[in-house]
């Protein structure tokens, strides 16, 4: 089945937008950045970047996948000039990928105003470079990878929203896509079920020792993936969290394990796992929701499926986020903003099969352009900060890019 | 939410779900009225408190440390002799991996 018309890339993936994303590499050059993107008054020019200093290779690495995504088309660098990020690695691997780049350094374009035309100016070329080069090709439900996330999960979560999405997760691998769940920390208390799911006994061995991992790690953080509104919102345990979290996966076979930017080279059911191998020394694992997208997105996400129960309102740069809600109270609160009501279950108006239904065909019909509630409200978060290089960590299960 | 409503009405008419027949705590769907009657299986059990959406009740009586059983899985042990009809949260049952945090206590163990 053809969905639309995307946008083809030199290695073959292909988009179903078009961005162009302005990246300050240091927190000195954020002010630039948004100044240029905010006059750029154009929807496909979206704000990413990185506040550190210091190196960091995770980061690096990040923002070399995420500019190297499907959905982009180009890109623009804003560099304070002294920072540590090595932007001439990021520009290569840019430029690599065929697709147009400019960096703007603030110290040799003369100062705020100066940067900021410097930035419009190179957004303008880049968009021109983009259009020149534009390639379409047919979107099928075999070229799109799909991620799901959970934020702001209640009671209502592991009953309504998250199995929904796993009977879309299961219609999408059965159709060909590539599907990522992800959070190990939410994934505590459900290592034997899941590894029971395991396509082979490598891989069951893996989720059990990315899960264990994640229990350790945020032992030792003293928190566990669990926020006070997911308390006041019914969940008492890290494990019952976990349960009705683990349900997005729906009910496939899990093909592998994979890290923050690999990208499985077939298609199936993968369990991203973004816990540090070693101790912790940056952090948590991933400090809010759109941490956890980003990483989504590095591994090639298309499209982010978001279920929330106490309402989250977040989208994200890059790759479209559709919003189901499993809460009906949450859904008349905040309609504006959930795509999905899933809280017709628990009212008795729907069907999981029924909703997971409506989230299979919202899935192709956002593929195909249609524009989600977070998109239209302008949402575009994104965040990206120190972590690890080993939470890159080592394949098992798949196939290396 | 109101009962009789819609085109499956009458399934509504339950406020509390059994999600696995091995649980002993039932999950509402929607806010539950202490004294409520809840019908569970043919069983009544009748609410003790009120009990938000979302929210657990017990169904049996679970004594102190043993297992809350929710999806046929375990996810905590029991703090307090629990009653059918207790609501059922962090004031009497724990994790057995990691302690939970919430806004009123920094932790509980």
């Amino acid at each position: 089945m053809i969905l639309a018309d995307g946008h083809l890339r030199a290695d073959g993936r292909k988009g179903i937008r078009n961005v162009l994303p302005v990246i300050y590499l240091v927190e000195c050059a954020h002010h630039v950045a948004r100044q240029a993107v905010e006059r750029a008054q154009d929807d496909r020019v979206h704000l990413l970047g990185f506040p550190g200093c210091y190196p960091n290779e995770y980061a690096l690495e990040m923002l070399k996948s995420l500019t190297t995504h499907p959905n982009v088309g180009g890109a623009v660098l804003v560099s304070l000039g002294c920072e540590g990020f090595d932007r001439e690695a990021l520009a290569a691997e840019v430029a690599a990928s065929g697709r147009p780049l400019k960096t703007v350094v603030i110290q040799e374009a003369g100062g705020t105003r100066g940067s900021i035309n410097a930035t419009l100016e190179a957004v303008a070329a880049v968009r021109d470079a983009m259009e020149r080069q534009e390639r379409r090709a047919p979107v099928a439900i075999s070229d799109l990878t799909i991620g799901t996330v959970c934020g702001g999960s209640d009671g209502t979560s592991g009953i309504a929203a998250n199995p929904a999405v796993g009977r879309a997760f299961d219609r999408l691998v059965d159709a060909g896509a590539v599907c990522i769940f992800e959070e190990t920390g939410e994934m505590i208390g459900c290592e034997t079920a899941l590894s029971r799911r395991a396509a082979s006994p490598e891989v069951a061995a893996a989720i059990m020792t990315s899960i264990g991992n994640a229990e350790s790690y945020y032992r030792s953080m003293g928190f566990g993936s669990f926020a006070p509104g997911n308390a006041e919102g019914g969940l008492s345990t890290q494990e019952e969290k976990s349960a009705g979290a683990y349900v997005k996966s729906g009910s496939r076979p899990v093909k592998g394990v994979i890290r923050p930017t690999q990208r499985p080279g077939a298609p199936g059911l993968y369990l991203l796992d973004i816990v540090p191998e070693t101790p912790p020394k940056f952090g948590f694992p991933n400090i809010s929701d759109n941490a956890e997208i980003a990483e989504l997105m590095s591994c090639g996400a298309h499209i982010t499926l978001f279920t929330t129960g106490r309402g989250s309102v977040v989208g994200s740069a890059i790759a479209p986020v559709i919003k189901i809600t499993g809460n009906p109270v949450t859904y008349r609160r905040m309609a504006e903003d959930m795509d999905v009501n899933a809280g017709r279950v628990l009212e008795g108006t729907a069907t999981l099969e029924e909703l997971g239904e409506e989230i299979f065909r919202l899935t192709l019909e956002v593929a195909a352009g249609a524009v989600t509630k977070s998109e239209a409200l302008g949402h575009r978060e994104f965040i990206l900060t120190y972590k690890s290089a080993d939470a890159l960590g080592t394949l098992c299960g798949m196939t290396a890019r | 939410m109101q009962e009789g409503n819609g085109p499956r009405g009458r399934e509504e008419a339950a406020a509390v779900l059994v999600l696995n027949p091995e649980d002993n705590v039932v999950v509402c769907r929607r806010d539950v009225q202490a004294g409520q009657r809840l019908v569970i299986d043919g069983d009544v059990v009748v609410a003790r408190s009120d009990v938000a959406l979302g929210h657990k009740i017990a169904r049996r009586s679970i004594p102190r440390g043993a297992r809350v059983v929710k999806y046929g899985m375990s996810i905590g042990s029991s703090t307090a002799e629990i009653q059918p009809g207790d609501w059922v949260h962090l004031h009497n049952m724990k994790s057995d991996y990691i302690a939970s945090h919430s806004r009123d206590s920094r932790e509980r163990r």
